[in-house]
Parts: structure tokens; sequence; C-alpha cells
């Protein structure tokens, strides 16, 4: 180790994966329903972009990304529900991992509701 | 990047119960899923409530499984982790509420718990260098060696009151500065891992969980005094310590964490473990760098201090794993903030190991200052079946016996030798009224006449004739004379012992004379062991009044010393039994057989 910037890379690349074994109240919830409705429906490949994308944004100490169960709408698989502390909750239907950047970029990051993807929306 | 973390505690406990397989369970049934680009499985150190092991904790989820067997794993892979349903049966029931599931963090256990030793215990996987400079590892060395003179950093150690945790309480600081104002060719840093205290198990916890937190403080400890070499004497009986000491003293290598011009400053500093066959007295500083000589293990008298003779006669800095695991957050948050923390004289916190008849076994850190009450009622979740509290013992063969009118002195170093404990490396084993105080001092001498290395006569000698006069209370044949003596001799033993071990040898038994006198006084004058431990005082009687003669004790008796009478009790079916005392072995199986607790100790 030949300076503190080095030792600040190592440490910028290994953060992200151990802010996920914190636990932090105040940080904004992603939740994707991984019951077997969901999980038919592609759920595992939404909550693996939403991981990818909240690392790729260095958010991980901001948002945290979890399964959920059931929630009993489970022809709008899958399934994703965003809590920001102090906002609404907004539910996300039928989301492909191709919509999953967007998401992230105008709501977790910017607090503008993608409405087409929302289940007002679709109904 | 994973979705999900699984901590497996691979500390001692959890490892002895089988977690490590745990482990490999999960890795298995989560490659059958598909699962293991998504899911990682992270072997951690100790979290701490060891009574309830083996521990799991699943994030982001933040699901704490306790007491979970290797069957469970595919249900836990299949639900959790597959289908994000949390197997509420198999949690730890305390963090389950109605329809919510409670943060480990609000636990009772941990609530009243603030970790700075413990930091990255039971979070980071203690094998991976990454996951340690990720919680900010190693930038205490390296603001010390890019921006810090020696001076500063010992001031701020001086300034934090940071005391030696092994036991004594000596400033760290002070320590530092008297090795760092004596001119040598070379200096070394030694680590006092050495843990021996019968009921004391921070220390391996801090090796296994954070090692690398150790070997950062003995480069910081290097800097400050000026050596480039250090030592960690380390029982051989801790192999996973002793692994992943090893493991990590690589890493650091590799990343030229250790070796040198470290963070190109020019500063040279490398650790190099010694394994301890495991005699107590090697704790002792003289006696563990005599070790590390390659010499039988004997203290040496004192004066010259080790920060003047130590090591191979050089000066050498001496501190214990607890202690280190301080300093690396004392450089990066301030002295200020350290001390904070604590009492007036004793900064900080301090990690103890609650054992013994507490429902909550474990290891807890609190701030120096806590009352035992709060250890004991609130943290160690009170004593099992009901029982009362009758005292704790701290500071294990060294310490004392404190009884439950002590049980709201705040804990710091000077109260406890106030009330005649001592803080001790901080084994805190707490007993009910079913433990007999004469036997607890016994104990706890047998322990040290056993571990005497023998080199001077009043611990070598003294400590025996002390146990033979313990034997003769325990059977019967002490007198009141002999409880003067007894105290007397303690006295001249403490007074007159070349080391720490001892000097502080008679505690237990100057401790329960002090304040369980009359359990002494009832061994001595009435022959009786008021807990009904001493196996030659006591007698096993059965109520013929209460037997309902069903014969249950007879049955359990290993030594035929029960039978049936001819007198049946008043509204009694069959004839009542009674105990041969002469036969009689004193196992205790028919008190434990008997439904109708007809069956008493005499």
């Amino acid at each position: 180790m030949k300076s503190l910037a080095e030792l600040q890379a190592i440490r910028d690349r290994a953060k992200a994966q151990l802010d996920l074994r914190k636990e932090n109240p105040n940080a904004a919830r992603v939740l994707v329903g991984m019951a077997t409705c969901g999980i038919a429906a592609g759920a595992r490949p939404v909550l693996n972009a939403f991981t990818e994308e909240i690392a790729k944004r260095s958010l991980t100490d901001s948002v945290t990304v979890t399964q959920t169960g059931c929630i009993g709408i489970c022809q709008y698989e899958p399934v994703v529900e965003i809590e920001i502390p102090g906002q609404e909750k907004v539910t996300y239907v039928k989301v492909a991992p191709e919509m999953v950047p967007r998401i992230v970029n105008d709501h977790i990051v910017h607090h503008n509701v993608v409405t087409e993807y929302t289940i007002g929306a679709l109904k | 990047m994973y979705r999900s973390n699984v901590l497996v505690c691979g500390g001692t406990g959890c490892t002895s119960s089988h977690s490590l397989l745990i482990a490999e369970k999960l890795k298995e049934e989560l490659a059958a899923r598909g699962l293991e680009k998504e899911v990682n499985v992270i072997t951690t150190g100790c979290f701490g409530l060891c009574a309830l092991g083996p521990i799991m904790v699943v994030y982001p989820e933040g699901s704490f499984y306790s007491m979970v067997k290797v069957e469970d794993v595919p249900e836990i892979v299949e639900e959790h982790l597959l289908k994000g349903r949390i197997v509420t049966r198999l949690l730890y029931q305390e963090t389950v509420e109605e329809d919510t599931i409670k943060s480990l963090n609000h636990t009772t256990f941990y609530e009243k718990q603030h970790r700075v030793a413990l930091r990255n215990c039971g979070v980071i996987d203690p094998e991976k260098i990454d996951d340690y400079i990720a919680n900010d590892g190693y930038a205490a060395l390296g603001k010390v060696l890019t921006e810090m003179s020696r001076e500063e950093v010992i001031q701020t150690m001086l300034d934090s009151g940071l005391r030696g945790r092994g036991g004594a309480g000596f400033p760290t600081g002070l320590k530092w500065k008297f090795a760092a104002a004596n001119d040598a060719d070379q200096k070394y840093v030694c680590c006092n891992a050495d843990e021996g205290d019968p009921g004391a198990f921070m220390d391996r916890s801090v090796l296994e969980g954070d090692p690398h937190v150790v070997l950062e403080a003995m480069a910081i400890a290097g800097y400050a005094i000026g050596a480039s070499k250090g030592y960690i004497y380390v029982r051989a009986e801790y192999p996973i310590a002793v692994k992943r000491l090893q493991i990590a003293i690589d890493q650091a290598h590799e990343y030229g964490l250790l070796g040198e011009d470290i963070f190109g400053t020019g500063f040279n500093f490398d650790i190099a473990l010694r394994l301890g066959a495991g005699a107590f007295v090697c704790g002792e500083e003289t006696a563990l760098m005599t070790s590390i000589e390659g010499k039988r293990g004997e203290p040496r008298p004192r004066p010259p201090f080790p920060a003047v003779k130590g090591l191979y006669q050089k000066p050498t800095t001496l501190n214990n794993v607890e202690t280190y695991a301080n300093i690396p957050q004392i450089i990066l948050k301030g002295a200020d903030w350290f001390a904070s923390m604590g009492t007036e004289k004793s900064k900080g916190t301090k990690v103890f190991a609650l054992g013994g008849k507490i429902n909550n076994t474990g290891l807890v850190e609190v701030p120096m200052g806590t009352t035992l009450r709060t250890i004991v009622e609130e943290i160690g979740g009170g004593i099992p079946n009901g029982k009362k509290f009758k005292a704790a013992q701290t500071g294990g063969p060294s310490g004392g016996c404190i009884p439950a009118e002590h049980l709201d002195v705040p804990i710091d170093y000077d109260n406890l030798i106030a009330i005649g404990s001592m803080m001790g490396s901080g084994g805190l084993i707490v007993m009910d009224e079913d433990n007999c105080m004469v036997d607890i001092a016994k104990f706890f001498l047998e322990f040290t006449v056993d571990e005497s290395c023998g080199k001077c006569t009043p611990c070598r000698i003294g400590t025996k004739r002390l146990l033979e006069m313990l034997d003769k209370i325990t059977t019967g044949q002490g007198t009141l004379e002999m409880l003067d003596e007894m105290e007397e001799l303690c006295n001249y033993i403490k007074a007159n012992s070349l080391c720490g071990l001892g000097q502080t040898a008679p505690n237990p038994v100057l401790s329960t004379l002090r304040y369980f006198k009359d359990e002494y006084i009832a061994h001595v004058v009435d022959h009786k062991c008021p807990a009904g431990v001493c196996k030659d005082l006591l007698k096993y009687v059965i109520d013929k009044n209460v037997c309902f003669g069903c014969g249950l004790c007879a049955k359990r008796c290993p030594v035929n010393a029960i039978t049936v009478t001819d007198y049946t009790a008043p509204g009694k079916k069959k004839p009542a039994y009674e105990i041969d005392s002469e036969k009689c072995i004193k196992c205790g199986a028919c008190f434990e057989a008997c439904k109708f607790k007809a069956i008493y100790k005499g």
C-alpha cells in the first residue's frame, strides 16, 4: 500500500456489499414480490436488476432492496413497491428489468413517480 | 452484486454447535436453486448471544435466526431466500411481535449495549481484508502515518483515558510514553492474547471476528513508540483465532499494510505469531515475554519494567487484545469521543463475558459505569428458573464475588477494587442461591494452585496451604480460628508474591470471607452447607409423610441406598421409602427424580 488513495479505492469497492449488512431504518425500501406468482412472472431478474442499479449508483447506504411475499395481485406480477420515508408508498406492476434504471433514476433519486408503470395507470 | 447476505456465526461457540456445517449446507442449497450468484454466505465472528447459537442473520431484512439446525437450512433457502417469506418459526422469538419483526438492535440483549471493541464482530467476514477496509479499516493507520507525529499519537491515547483491558487498568498512553522515551536500536510491540481466566472469552471473539483491528492497532503502537517488530502471543487452544490471525497477517502483507514502507512513509512494521501452551501465568507480562523468547514461562521481578527492558531486553510495550480493539476508533473519532463514554476515571466501554446462572450467556459490551443490575437483569435476561441472585464473580481467579447489596454500583476499575473485586479481563459469572460461596472460593483456588508456576514460595506453598484449609472447611473439619488464619495467610500471599498471579490469587477467598462469612461459619460451626453443595456436609432425607411410595427414587439410586419402609402415612396408599445415609453417595438423582418434593437436603 503506497498511498491513502489506494486504501480509499479498496474501501469504496467493498463498501457497497457491506452496506447491505447493516440496518438502516431511514433508508428507502424497494420491495420485490417474490412469491410463487412473482417468480413465475419473472421477479428474480427484476430483483437483481434493482440490486445492480442501486450499487452502480452508489446508493447502497440509503436504499435497501428486499424481497417480500405475495401481496395478492398475482395477475400484475412482478410487483414492486417503493417506500421512501415521508412519502406515500408507490406500487409498480408488471415490472421488467428494462424498466428498472428509469424507476431508480426518476423515482428513487429524483422523487418523480413513473406514473405509467404504476398500478393506477394499468387500471 | 449480491442481493442478499447471509451471515453465519463462525465464533467458537457456534462452531461447536456445527455452524460451519450450516454454512456448507446453505451454499449447497443455494447452488441447487441457482441462487449462488445472488445470495452471499459469510462466516463472521461472534454475535455475542452465544446462548442462542448457532446464529444466522439474513440481510437486508435483518432476520435473526437462532438455534438453527442443518435440517432447517432447506426451508430457510426455499422460503426466505427464494420466495422472500421469513421463516418466523425459526426466528429469535424476542424479535417477533404480532405482525412485525423487531430489529435485532432493539432486543433487550443488544439495546443497552454499545459496541466499540466488538463493532465488526458479526458484521464482517474476518477472513476478508476488504470487509475490514470497507468499515474504515486501516484508515486510522493511514491517518497516523501521514498526518500525526509520534507525540500526537501518544497524546491522543493519554487524552482518551484508555486503560488496559487485560485487568490491571494501567493507562495505555502512559505505557506508550514510557516505551517511546527509551532509546534503543530495536523496540517491540506485543499483544497479550493469552486469555486464561476461566469464563472469559472476549479476546478470543475479537481475534476470531475482527483480527485486522489488532494488527492495525499494533502497527499504530509501533509507530508511536518507534518499534518495527510485533509479536502476538496467543494460546494454541484457540485454533480458529490462530488461523484467522495468520490469514489476516498474510493479507495485510499482500496489501502492503504490514511490511516495509507502509503508505510510502518509510515506516516498517511486521508482526509474527507466537503460540502459548496454555499456562495461566503466561498472561503475566514478564512471563509472557520470557515465553516468547523460547524460555520457560516464568515471571521476573519488576523493575525493570518492560518499557525499559522487555522482550530480548529491549524496550517493549505490551497491550491486551481488547485494548488494541479500541485504538483505531480512538484515532479516527478522537480522544474526546472516547472520553465522553464511561466514568470519570474509566473511559470507554468494557466487554464482559456473561456466564453461569444467567439466561443470555454471551458477550456484552457496555459503557463503563453501567451497573451490575443492568447487565444481569436486563441484558443478561435474569437468572433461570426464578432463582435468586446471590453474587457475581468478576475477574476470574484474580477477582472476587460481588454480593446482591452491590448490584447498583456502577462498574469501573476503581469501584470494583473498592468492593473487593477487580475488573480482570471481564469474565462475569453469575451465581444463584444454589451456589456455595466456600465451594466457589475453593474452585478458583484449585485453579491457581494448579497454575502457580512455582517460582516464588508465597504463591507456590501459600495457595496450597490455603486450599487445604478450604478443603477442611468443606468437609466439616474446619474451625473458627482457621478462618482468621486463612485471612492472615491471604494477606501474606498478596503482599509477598512475585507476580500478579500470586498477588491476586487470594482475592476469591478474601471477598467471600468479607461478604459471605455466615456461610463459612455455617460450614465450620453447624457443619452445614446452606446451598447444599458440599457433599460431605449434605444429607438427603425423605419426608415420610409426603412420600407417596411410588419408588421412582429407589429405581434411580445408583447404589441401592433407598429401600421401602413399613410406615404408611395417613391418607397415603403405599408405604414410604427411606435413604440409608451410610450407603448414599449424595449424587442427587433421587432429589431430581421425586415428583412430590418429598426429598429434601438436610
